[in-house]
């Protein structure tokens, strides 16, 4: 990828000179080149490094590269992946380059970013593969040395013998090294023993980042590459025809042509094709339900009232416990379509040429580009090549492939590399939202006030199942019922950050409050409790770790000092999803008679904790994203048009709106899980019942904003 | 097409483009000055932000046209070698998730640390408000100006 880049930005300046009309006065091609290989490659030297296996080679300089197969999205996986190498490998991380590898399903399984599952596939992997690098260096070492490998040791780079005090660096042994037999089961570093893994690592693209350098899709230019945008459909309409008479006849523009239901429109530069494509006069025609958020009001209730659900699971008799019933508790949540809004919208490059075709962006899903690429052009998968630049964030938009695809196409159509981007504009309207979803929750308490049924419907719009069926508190209560129905709408849905659970958690930890309040109990209390029961007499299945969610809770409430200031209101969420444990206290005070969020402490149990700048930045990342979109986030339509197009009617959360956040990681040995997700789902309830602790007031329908108890706040 | 001599980064450039077009694309495009990101293209979420006469100024929505004699300074150009005291806390404080915004919020962090040297937490706040960052690391950027104030 560096070379490559680096490569074609010098393509990239060459033809700017030719095509641009311009001189460059002063302007330093070695320089700026030199600066990009320096940031790409940490200043590697060109000597070849020995390959010990597909993540790891070392060059007799002492440079060891480690490749980074999966996608960077912002999750920290580019720095996260090469510690556990390292640390196996015993290396210095002063002399580590990391590189992102390209798409190569030969070399590598699984190069997604999706579902905190990078972390859990590969922990094992990455261990062996520094593992038994360090050992073939340690044989290496003592066969020159002629000694045995078992009275050898290694230590930040160096293989030692202690015995006479010698020692070689892995530069040194590393061409002799790559010729030792593969051993077949390398002994796993004790985790007491991890110098690396756990420590604070900083990001390593930060030299990149903070100089500017071409580091992400939208970044990326080659000799000859043409701009591509396309104008599409909104939600239920289909192309009746196009006049692009005017915008061919701008400057700049090469090309316009239609792509299924878009028409494209292809030209030199950025600002040319996006003033000939406002140029293009389109009538769109009705090719479905033209749907309103009024409608999706009236369908939710439609929906609740329903016959026709899918049960989910059913445990005991809800029937009979609701019958004998001392109190029930209803109430319903709603949480509307959301946009992801990654700061770099939707991009990707292609070159279709006749026999094969490459394409490089930021891309979630890599792999399933290519094969719909390769389908799409009659082409063998291995004719396609895909390169990952690093994201400009995704939270789950950039597992679709809709642009990549789009571009394999432009790029086809117009017989040319080009770059096909999307104006903001464009990324917030084009669909793929989070999906809206209205829950209707029962409870049913006994005379002492036990939970003894406990009744969840989820309603969405392309959701398919709204509901996470087996998550808490089922396994908890005797008498439980879980279903679900969707609507099937022409607004497009996809997966969002803790895709379900970043509402759902929201909705059942909120109503659990209500629950526990209605109960006369603690929200803590209530909850350790119903954990209790799920311990010693559990009904149905249980896929969660009672312990394990027992665990952030206590450390939740130990660190917040739970119930203890009263000058605070509190409110705690505890959430399982993603193979991670989160609990999160919120805390809230009131100012000239409004609440205000204060603080949020969160305690997570991911297992080992891999590097510490980069867990609590996922840990508070998530924490802002919970809240800034349960507070303000909001998409609605008429007639299948977003009335949402940027960030001058859409509002995300703001510096001066964020509480402060304290991170605290349960201490354990426990297989790493990953934490892109799991810190997002609790966020909004622990807001919301610390603002009813603070007010008397529920908080029902997302964004919170909209909501009684901030009219009038800003 | 209209040629324009731009002064940025102190180097001189002269590049052909049509009036209206925004100093970021010229940027990107025309002179392969790429640290500067496009977010939303009307001013609100500060990605494109670079320094017009050392104010921060938002470069998707200034036609280059408009740019003069005025002295531009891109992420590219804020020091020789990503040594500025703001890099640096950047660096140091380990700010960026994706990164993507970050440029926008290091030109932002610097024109306000070069007009208020000790800024407080409320004029922390005001400023870097304007910038969006979707990944959530405002808690970090806010700390890194702290950092950068104290080592300048």
């Amino acid at each position: 990828m560096s070379s490559q880049l680096s490569h074609n930005r010098r393509n990239f300046l060459k033809i700017a000179a030719v095509t641009g009309g311009g001189l460059f006065l002063g302007f330093n091609w070695t320089e700026s080149e030199a600066a990009t290989q320096t940031v790409l490659t940490k200043g590697i030297s060109a000597v070849p490094g020995v390959d010990f296996n597909s993540y790891l080679s070392i060059n007799p300089q002492g440079v060891i590269t480690i490749l980074s197969p999966n996608p960077e999205v912002g999750q920290g996986i580019k720095t996260a992946f090469p510690i556990i190498v390292a640390e196996e490998l015993d290396a210095d991380w002063k002399n580590v380059v990391v590189e992102q590898a390209p798409l190569d399903t030969k070399k590598f399984e699984r190069q997604v970013a999706g579902g905190s599952g990078s972390i859990p596939h590969s922990w094992k992997r990455l261990r062996e593969a520094g593992a038994t690098a360090r050992h073939m260096l340690i044989d290496a070492a003592a066969k020159r040395w002629n000694v045995s490998a078992a009275d050898c040791s290694t230590s930040k780079g160096f293989v030692l013998h202690a015995g006479s005090n010698r020692k070689l660096s892995y530069g040194e042994l590393a061409t002799e090294a790559g010729k030792m037999t593969i051993p077949s089961d390398v002994k796993l570093k004790e985790i007491k023993d991890f110098k690396l893994i756990g420590q604070t690592i900083r990001n390593v693209d930060n030299p990149g980042i903070i100089t500017g350098k071409p580091l992400f899709g939208l970044d990326f230019y080659r000799e000859g590459m043409l701009i591509g945008m396309l104008q599409r459909p909104a939600f239920g309409y289909k192309l009746k025809s196009v006049d692009s008479a005017a915008a061919k006849a701008m400057p700049g523009i090469v090309n316009v042509v239609t792509i299924n239901n878009s028409v494209a429109v292809v030209g030199k530069s950025t600002w040319q094709v996006k003033k000939a494509k406002d140029a293009l006069k389109i009538e769109w025609e009705k090719d479905g339900n033209l749907e309103s958020t009024s409608d999706h009001n009236r369908l939710f209730k439609e929906m609740l009232d329903s016959p026709n659900t899918t049960v989910r699971r059913k445990d005991g008799d809800v029937e009979t416990a609701f019958k004998n019933a001392a109190k029930v508790i209803k109430a319903e949540y709603q949480c509307p379509f959301l946009p992801h809004n990654p700061l770099e919208p939707m991009n990707f490059f292609a070159h279709v040429k006749a026999d094969s075709a490459e394409l490089v962006g930021p891309s979630q899903t890599p792999e399933s580009a290519r094969n719909q690429a390769a389908k799409l052009l009659g082409l063998p998968p291995e004719k396609v090549t895909v390169q990952l630049t690093r994201m400009g964030g995704g939270f789950g938009r950039r597992l679709n492939t809709d642009y990549a695809i789009e571009a394999v196409q432009v790029s086809k159509a117009v017989n040319a590399p080009v770059k096909v981007m999307w104006t903001r504009e464009d990324d917030m309207t084009g669909g793929i939202y989070r999906p809206a979803v209205r829950y209707r929750f029962e409870a049913a308490l006994d005379a002492q006030n036990n939970l003894i049924g406990y009744k969840l419907r989820g309603a969405s719009i392309n959701a398919g199942n709204a509901t996470r069926e087996d998550n808490f508190p089922s396994g908890a209560v005797e008498n439980l019922l879980i279903d679900s129905i969707d609507h099937k709408s022409p607004i497009t849905t996809g997966p969002w950050r803790a895709p379900i659970t970043n509402f759902l958690a929201f909705a059942e930890q909120a109503f659990l409050d209500e629950v526990a309040h209605a109960a006369g109990k603690d929200p803590v209390q209530f909850r350790l409790e119903l954990l209790d029961k799920a311990k010693k007499n559990p009904t149905g299945k249980i896929t969660y770790d009672i312990d394990r969610m027992k665990g952030v809770i206590q450390l939740a409430v130990e660190k917040s000092g739970w119930g203890k200031n009263k000058n605070v209101s509190q409110g705690i969420s505890v959430y399982f999803s993603h193979r991670s444990y989160v609990a999160q206290v919120g805390e809230v005070v009131m100012e000239k008679g409004k609440p205000v969020l204060k603080k949020v402490y969160s305690a997570a149990d991911c297992g080992v904790v891999i590097n510490q700048s980069g867990a609590q930045q996922q840990v508070r990342g998530c924490v802002v994203d919970g809240i800034g979109h349960a507070m303000y986030g909001n998409i609605t339509f008429k007639d299948g048009i977003p009335d949402q197009k940027n960030f001058n009617d859409y509002k995300l959360i703001r510096m001066n709106e964020i509480p402060e956040i304290e991170v605290h990681f349960v201490q354990n040995e426990i297989d790493p899980t990953g934490l892109g997700e799991p810190s997002l789902p609790p966020a909004g309830a622990a807001v919301a019942n610390a603002i009813f602790k603070a007010t008397g007031k529920r908080l029902y329908n997302q964004p919170f904003v909209q909501t009684e108890v901030f009219k009038g706040v800003s | 097409m209209a040629l324009f001599k731009l002064q940025i980064n102190g180097k001189s450039y002269q590049t052909e483009a049509e009036a209206d077009t925004p100093l970021l694309w010229v940027l990107r495009d025309n002179l392969g000055l790429v640290g500067t990101k496009y977010g939303c293209g009307i001013a609100q979420c500060g990605a494109c932000t670079v320094h017009l006469n050392g104010e921060a100024t938002r470069s998707c929505t200034l036609p280059v046209s408009a740019i003069g004699t005025s002295k531009v300074t891109t992420i590219e150009g804020l020091s020789k070698n990503g040594d500025h005291p703001v890099q640096k806390a950047w660096d140091e404080v380990d700010v960026a998730q994706c990164g993507y915004c970050q440029a926008g919020q290091i030109m932002t962090a610097a024109a306000l640390l070069k007009r208020k040297p000790k800024p407080t937490d409320a004029e922390i706040e005001a400023t870097m408000s304007g910038n969006l960052c979707r990944c959530g690391t405002y808690h970090r950027i806010k700390e890194a100006v702290k950092v950068a104030a104290k080592t300048k």
